[in-house]
C-alpha cells in the first residue's frame, strides 16, 4: 500500500470552551492528535482599559484594575497606587503599608485557590473545586468587610488604603489562618500523589530556565523553571522587606512544578499574614496631605476646608508632576507592570498595563507543540490564564 | 541606588556611542533614549554584555505625541535579574518609519510589537507575523492614537432581518463629557493690586476657583 499524505486538520478550540478560561479562540493545526501550532487569537474581552484610563483623573482609574485580572483585583491596584505614589512622591503610613501587605497575600490565596482547582478540574478532578471556593469565600468575606466589596475592591488607593479595617477583621484572620493549612493538606492528598494528575501534568510544557526568561515569563511560571527571582525579595516594595518568607523554586519547569510552587506559596502566604497581624502598628492608614487623600466625613461637617478639599478630590481631582515611572509587582500571576505617564495634569498621559498572562498566552505555542491535544488545557490551566488582564 | 544606575547608563552610552542619544535617571529608574535604526544592536548589546544582563524583556509599548515631529514613542522595558536592575529603552518615531523588529533578540517581542502595530500603527520591519492582535477581526484605525475617538468609530448589533451581526456608525444619546479642568489661575504668577496680603502659595490658588 502506497502512503498517503494527509493533510493537517485545523482545530477551533473556543472562543467559549471551559477549558479556556474565559474566551481564547486557539486556532491548533494538528497532525492528528499531535499539536502541530497554535495560534491564540486573543482581544475578545479587550475592553480598551488604557484608552479609558488616559481620559480618567488618576483617581478614577483605581477601579479599572480590579477588573483586569479579576481574581486577584488587590495586587493589581497595589501596582497602580505605588506608580502614582512614586511621581507623586509621598510615603504611605505604616499601618496602611501592612494593610496592604496583607491583602496583597490574601489576594495571593484566593487566586492560588482559584487556579489550582479549577485546573484539577480540567485535568479531571472535581472535589478540590468544591472545597477550595468555600476558603475563597471565606476570603472574600475579608474583602468585603474591609472595603465593601467581594471582588472590585478599588482599597489600595495612591496614599494609601481606602479605609481602616473593621474592629474584630484581625482575629477573624487570624483565625482563617489557624484553620486554612488543614485545607491545602485536603487539597494535596487529592492532588499532589495522585496517579491521574501526575500523567496529566509532569513533563507537560517544559520550560527550561533560559526559554522562560527569554519569553518574558513571570511569577510562579518562571520559578518553577528554576530561577529563584520573587519582586517581593529582590525589588521590595511597602513593608516586604521586613518580612520574613521563603520563595519556592521549581526543579523541572513542567507543569506539575507549577502546581507545586503555587501550593507551597500559599503556605509562605500565610506565614506573612501571620506577621502582618502581630506587627501592625497603630495610626492612620492614608497619607494625611488632603491635597491628595479625601478628609473624613465627620471632618467635613464643621470644617469649610475640609469640604472644599474633598470636593476638588472628587471632581478635579490631584495633580500629578510630570514624568514616568515603570512600577511593578509580584501579583500572583507574575510581575504585574504599569508604565505611566504623567504630564502634570490630573489625567494620566499614558498608562500601559503590562500583564504577566499577555507574557504566558504567547508562550502557549512554544510550550504546546508537539504535545497532544488533551495537553492543550493542561498547559493552559498550568499558566494561571485569566482574560481580563491579557486582552486589558 | 542613582548612582549605580547612573553609572550604568554612563557605561551603555560609552559602549555605544553611535546608537544612543542620551540617557537620564528619574524617580529611581533608568532610561536610555536610543535611535530607531540601531535598536536591534543596542537589545543585543544590554542582553549579552557582561555588566547589563539584561535577559527579560518586560514590556514593549508605544506612546503617542501628536504634536511632535516623530510623533511616536515605542518604549522597551528590560530587567536584568542577575543584576537586580531595570532599564527603560526609548526610541522616537514618526508616522510612516518602520522600527527594526526585536523579535530576533527577544521571542517576548512578538506579541507586544503586534499590539503596538494594533493600537498605534508602528510599522515593525521584519516582523515574522503582523497581525493585528486585539482589535476585532476587521477592524479599521488605531484605537490608542491621540485623534482616535474614545467612543470608537463603530458600534455593532444583531439585525434581525438579516439574521447577522451588523456594524453602525456610533450613535450616543449624550456627548460623552470631558471637562477641563485646567484653571486658568494657575498659570498666573503676577501679583494682582491688594493680593500681595493673601497667601499666592500655588495650592491655595487652585482651591478658590
Amino acid at each position: 500500500m502506497s502512503e498517503v499524505a494527509i493533510k493537517n486538520m485545523t482545530l477551533n478550540f473556543g472562543p467559549q470552551h471551559p477549558a479556556a478560561h474565559g474566551v481564547l479562540r486557539l486556532v491548533l493545526e494538528m497532525d492528528g492528535e499531535v499539536v502541530e501550532r497554535a495560534d491564540p487569537h486573543i482581544g475578545l474581552l479587550h475592553r480598551g482599559t488604557e484608552k479609558l484610563i488616559e481620559y480618567k483623573t488618576y483617581l478614577q482609574a483605581v477601579p479599572y484594575f480590579d477588573r483586569l485580572d479579576y481574581v486577584s483585583p488587590m495586587c493589581q491596584e497595589h501596582t497602580y497606587a505605588l506608580a502614582v505614589e512614586k511621581l507623586l512622591g509621598i510615603e504611605v503610613p505604616e499601618r496602611g503599608q501592612y494593610i496592604r501587605v496583607l491583602f496583597s497575600e490574601i489576594t495571593r490565596i484566593l487566586n492560588h485557590i482559584m487556579n489550582l482547582t479549577t485546573y484539577a478540574l480540567d485535568v479531571g478532578a472535581m472535589t478540590p473545586l468544591l472545597w477550595g471556593f468555600e476558603e475563597r469565600e471565606r476570603m472574600m468575606e475579608f474583602y468585603e468587610r474591609v472595603s465593601g466589596a467581594r471582588l472590585h475592591a478599588a482599597y489600595f488607593r495612591p496614599g494609601g488604603v481606602h479605609q481602616d479595617m473593621p474592629a474584630g477583621l484581625a482575629e477573624d484572620i487570624y483565625a482563617f489562618c489557624e484553620s486554612f493549612p488543614k485545607f491545602l493538606a485536603d487539597m494535596e492528598s487529592l492532588l499532589t500523589d495522585n496517579r491521574i494528575f501526575k500523567q496529566r501534568t509532569v513533563d507537560i510544557g517544559v520550560f527550561s530556565a533560559e526559554e522562560a526568561m527569554d519569553w518574558g515569563m513571570s511569577g510562579p511560571t518562571l520559578r518553577a523553571s528554576g530561577v529563584a527571582w520573587d519582586l517581593r525579595k529582590s525589588q521590595p516594595y511597602d513593608v516586604y522587606d521586613r518580612m520574613d518568607f521563603d520563595v519556592p523554586v521549581g526543579k523541572t519547569g513542567d507543569c506539575y512544578a507549577r502546581y507545586l510552587v503555587r501550593v507551597e506559596e500559599m503556605r509562605q502566604s500565610l506565614r506573612i499574614i501571620k506577621q502582618c497581624l502581630d506587627e501592625m502598628p497603630d495610626g492612620p492608614v492614608m497619607t494625611q496631605n488632603h491635597k491628595l487623600t479625601p478628609p473624613r466625613r465627620g471632618e467635613m461637617k464643621h470644617s469649610m476646608e475640609a469640604l472644599i478639599h474633598h470636593f476638588k478630590l472628587y471632581t478635579e481631582g490631584y495633580h500629578v508632576p510630570a514624568g514616568e515611572t515603570y512600577t511593578a509587582v509580584e501579583a500572583p500571576k507574575g510581575e504585574f507592570g504599569v508604565y505611566l505617564v504623567a504630564d502634570g495634569s490630573n489625567k494620566p498621559y499614558r498608562c500601559k498595563i503590562r500583564a504577566p498572562g499577555f507574557a504566558f498566552m504567547q508562550a502557549v505555542e512554544a510550550l504546546t507543540k508537539g504535545h497532544m491535544l488533551a495537553d492543550v488545557p493542561a498547559v493552559i490551566g498550568s499558566l494561571d490564564i485569566v482574560f481580563g488582564e491579557v486582552d486589558r | 541606588m542613582d548612582e549605580a544606575l547612573k553609572d550604568l547608563g554612563d557605561y551603555i552610552a560609552a559602549a555605544l556611542p553611535q546608537d544612543v542619544i542620551g540617557t537620564e535617571v528619574a524617580v529611581g529608574e533608568l532610561m536610555v533614549t536610543v535611535r530607531p535604526a540601531s535598536i536591534t544592536r543596542v537589545l543585543t548589546f544590554l542582553r549579552d554584555d557582561s555588566t547589563c544582563l539584561f535577559k527579560v524583556l518586560i514590556d514593549l509599548c508605544g506612546a503617542d505625541y501628536p504634536e511632535r515631529e516623530a510623533r511616536f514613542d515605542v518604549v522597551y522595558t528590560l530587567l536584568s535579574m542577575s543584576q537586580n536592575q531595570r532599564v527603560r529603552v526609548k526610541l522616537s518615531v514618526g508616522e510612516d518609519e518602520p522600527v527594526p523588529t526585536a523579535t530576533g533578540v527577544y521571542s517576548a517581542a512578538g506579541w507586544c510589537e503586534r499590539e503596538t502595530w494594533d493600537m498605534y500603527g508602528i510599522y515593525f520591519a521584519d516582523h515574522p507575523d503582523l497581525r493585528r492582535l486585539l482589535t476585532d477581526y476587521g477592524f479599521e484605525g488605531h484605537p490608542m492614537r491621540k485623534d482616535f475617538p474614545l467612543t470608537g468609530r463603530v458600534e455593532v448589533r444583531y439585525d434581525e432581518t438579516q439574521k447577522r451581526v451588523v456594524y453602525d456608525p456610533v450613535k450616543l444619546t449624550q456627548d460623552f463629557r470631558s471637562f477641563d479642568f485646567l484653571s486658568p489661575w494657575e498659570g498666573m504668577n503676577e501679583i494682582l493690586p491688594g493680593d500681595e496680603k493673601a497667601n499666592t502659595d500655588e495650592e491655595e490658588g487652585a482651591e478658590s476657583t
